[in-house]
């Protein structure tokens, strides 16, 4: 049997959509795929050396449940219904949610997007980074991790167009 | 049921279980079986999807006290 191909487009650069290409990369590794990850605009965030400083942001993104990853039982099932005007309002607010959804991460037995991302390169991964918006954010190639590949979107489809699955996300 | 390696998932989260269970298994030669533990509830169904997908066999799933015990025999 030939082997299957995913491809996917990494275009978010927060914590939590950060989440989703890994996790699906690396598995379909695991399932015997082969895999390219092509990272532009915010999903260049992903590929740098560093993913310590990917936050999460609540404001706008009523989907997001606002839960306490420590104390008692009903203190951690309480959703807080925090107004987007005091999101918005109070300074490192956004710190504070990324630091709370990092434990809330760690009390999960979630993996972190670091040890994700390993993972994927442990499994033979391909990632490639739009040049295009390098080039547009002023980043330099050496903000990125080794073995990437600075690529356009002709080289993307070269996989792409052959592949069984390809996910924008 | 005789095994030759058992991989510890317990407390882990998808998709580690597969990762962790997919690197075990390279250690193992064909035929040889690794015993899996687990507590993540999806693991029951992705375990099979594992095997099926991968050609591994799954020898047997079981469940008790929220902990999963997985058989697998290496393609």
């Amino acid at each position: 049997m030939e082997q299957k191909k995913l491809a996917i487009i990494a275009t978010k650069g927060t914590l939590d959509w950060a989440y989703p290409p890994l996790i699906l990369a690396s598995t379909a590794a695991a399932l015997g795929y082969e895999v390219q990850v092509f990272s532009t605009f915010y999903g260049l965030q992903l590929m740098k050396k560093d993913v310590s400083d990917l936050k999460v942001s609540p404001l706008g993104n009523p989907g997001m449940p606002m839960k306490m990853p420590f104390g008692p039982k009903w203190f951690r099932d309480i959703n807080w219904n925090i107004p987007n005007v005091v999101q918005a309002n109070v300074p490192g607010f956004e710190s504070l949610a990324t630091a709370l959804m990092k434990q809330t991460i760690a009390n999960n037995g979630v993996a972190t997007i670091s040890d994700l991302r390993d993972l994927c390169i442990e499994a033979d991964v391909k990632f490639l980074a739009c040049q295009m918006t390098v080039e547009l954010f002023g980043f330099e190639h050496s903000d990125f991790i080794d073995g990437l590949d600075f690529v356009g979107a002709a080289t993307f489809f070269e996989f792409a167009g052959e592949s069984d699955i390809c996910l924008y996300i | 049921m005789d095994f030759d390696k058992e991989l510890d998932a317990r407390g882990l989260n998808c998709p580690l279980p597969i990762l962790r269970a997919k690197k075990t298994l390279n250690e193992l030669t064909t035929g040889q079986v690794l015993k899996i533990l687990a507590t993540d509830p999806g693991s029951i169904k992705d375990f099979a999807a594992f095997a099926k997908q991968t050609g591994n066999e799954l020898l047997s799933t079981a469940e008790a006290g929220g902990e999963y015990t997985f058989f697998m025999k290496k393609k």
